[in-house]
């Protein structure tokens, strides 16, 4: 059993929401969006710079339990440089990562760490509140998102 | 065939609570590879042998309608429905049976009151009085009603960490434009029970109105709805050993008569023309359709239950185990602890270092021990605490002195988890 736990908890995880990268506002921000877990009352806001179609820059806030901290982590910095077509296709890869344990295609690199959520489902939504913000804050979507 | 058991259950002394364990299945388990510790009861309690008892031999012996047929089954069934009335005007202190509304729960017992004595009695100016603790179900209702009725809220405020009523300026929030203070009797957060008592008479000594949310206190203490002074009360039968599904209403005879139904259907008309129809009696006016039968006589075990057991015991029980957390809890370095130091009932809600409850509480359930973590239906609460989201065990009389001390072993395990 403690095999799920630190396959959940991998220290990747645990040092990303420890210290979480881009853990800041940006400004100017060109997009942003606000995600709420309505379940436990985790929150975050992302930040997006773009150039042109390309993610420039992310920057998020908030507050979230480790899982969801180092997903929103750990996603800034696989965003940069990404289009919006590209991020709801990473979005699409990783809600398939962390509700059925499998990674089809492209290695998902860093992200694949999130593997481990799929044996814990009260745990998905935490893991995809992040991209959720993502998806909304690229289109534009000014209302909060929730995970459910 | 099962009979109905009756009597169900002597007092246990003091001391020998775990002789109840055998009454409930489901504790009997291993999960993750542990034994469970169920420590999640004002989520929902688990049911004992009666309850379960009493929903088979009524599916398998009485099942019927209610109040429509002529037959023998359809009279068993009625029978059974009225009694579990009966019993829960007994249980509540109730003057008179006609006086208890069977709901599906808390959440829709006030929903019931908002939109039917609410909306037929507040108009614009009114005020309805809350608390800061008050559960999403004993708020929410409220806020709908408010914005149709153009009524505003107002909330008594909580002191702080240690989840106390501020009633330092109660006199001045009981104004003359308050209609109704509802209040809930134990949180589910904070464990705090308030003085609900002496809050209601001196708000009915102005003439307003008073709902009691006894959701965490309807299974665990003697409640007497006179002695309390409340003009309605809400409660859950599955938070008290019954079925889910299933709750209660209280409202004085009086308020009923007045108030309009709410949803229509069968059993809440006295006749109906293709315009135009006319009311039954309380408590049935407030009942249309088939009702949750089965629940009711579920509850009316469980009743049974508990107060074979007694009230008074079991909440002695749930607050010796409760102290004893909190002082276990207390000596762990790094916990902040939520709610009263003395006098609270089984809810226990605390934080660890800076480990998320989501967090502790996962790894809580791969020992075996059933945590609750999140906002517990309290987001302003957390807001005002400064928090997101805290863990919370909380106690029945099933839960023993061991399974605590279990958490606390348990605790220290996640801390290593989390600082390695």
């Amino acid at each position: 059993m403690f095999d799920d736990l630190t396959d959940l908890y991998q220290q990747v995880i645990l040092d990303h929401s420890r210290s979480p990268r881009n853990f800041h506002p940006l400004h100017p921000v060109d997009r942003q969006a606000e995600g709420t877990n309505p379940l436990c009352g985790d929150q975050i806001t992302l930040h997006l710079q773009m150039d042109g179609d390309r993610i420039k820059d992310v920057g998020f806030q908030g507050s979230g339990c480790a899982i969801s901290k180092a997903s929103a982590s750990i996603m800034t910095e696989v965003l940069k440089g990404r289009t919006p077509a590209e991020v709801r296709r990473l979005f699409d890869r990783v809600h398939e990562m962390v509700t059925t344990g499998r990674q089809d295609g492209e290695d998902l690199g860093k992200l694949a760490v999130f593997t481990g959520v799929h044996k814990f489902p009260a745990r998905v939504k935490c893991a995809m509140l992040p991209w959720h913000a993502a998806v909304a804050a690229l289109e534009g979507n000014t209302k909060p998102v929730t995970t459910e | 065939m099962n009979a109905p058991v009756k009597n169900p259950r002597a007092p246990v002394e003091a001391g020998t609570w775990s002789a109840v364990r055998p009454d409930f299945p489901t504790l009997d388990q291993q999960v993750n590879g542990h034994p469970l510790v169920y420590f999640d009861s004002a989520a929902t309690s688990q049911k004992p042998l009666p309850v379960l008892q009493a929903l088979d031999h009524y599916y398998r012996c009485d099942n019927a309608n209610v109040h429509r047929g002529i037959h023998e089954l359809s009279n068993r069934a009625t029978h059974a429905f009225e009694g579990a009335r009966r019993r829960a005007a007994e249980f509540l202190r109730a003057g008179r049976p006609e006086e208890i509304v069977f709901t599906r729960g808390t959440t829709e017992s006030i929903n019931l009151v908002a939109n039917t004595w609410g909306a037929a009695n507040l108009k614009p100016g009114d005020r309805i009085l809350l608390t800061e603790m008050e559960h999403h179900s004993n708020l929410v209702p409220w806020q709908l009603i408010a914005q149709r009725t153009g009524a505003t809220l107002s909330f008594i405020p909580v002191t702080g960490d240690d989840g106390l009523l501020d009633l330092s300026r109660f006199d001045e929030l009981l104004d003359n434009h308050v209609r109704l203070f509802a209040c809930t009797h134990v949180s589910n957060t904070l464990g705090t029970v308030n003085p609900v008592a002496g809050l209601f008479a001196r708000a009915r000594r102005k003439g307003i109105v008073t709902l009691l949310d006894a959701a965490q206190s309807a299974g665990h203490l003697p409640l007497d709805v006179q002695e309390l002074g409340c003009d309605f009360l809400a409660c859950s039968g599955h938070k008290m050993c019954g079925p889910t599904g299933i709750g209660l209403l209280y409202g004085r005879q009086e308020l009923l008569e007045a108030m309009p139904p709410w949803q229509g259907g069968g059993e809440m008309i006295s006749s109906v023309d293709y315009h135009e129809s006319r009311w039954n009696t309380p408590p049935h006016k407030f009942e249309a359709g088939t009702p949750d039968i089965a629940g009711a006589v579920g509850l009316h075990a469980a009743m049974d239950y508990l107060d074979g057991l007694g009230r008074d015991r079991i909440f002695a029980h749930d607050q010796e185990l409760a102290a004893y957390a909190f002082e276990r809890l207390k000596s762990l370095s790094g916990v902040r602890l939520f709610g009263p130091n003395a006098g609270r009932s089984g809810v226990v809600s605390f934080l660890l270092d800076d480990v998320h409850a989501h967090d502790l509480v996962t790894v809580a359930d791969q020992y075996g021990v059933a945590l609750r973590g999140g906002h517990h239906c309290n987001q302003p609460l957390m807001r005002k605490l400064g928090v997101a989201s805290t863990a919370r065990a909380s106690f029945y009389f099933y839960n023993t002195r061991t399974e605590v001390d279990r958490l606390i072993e348990v605790l220290s395990e996640i801390r290593r988890f989390f600082s390695a």
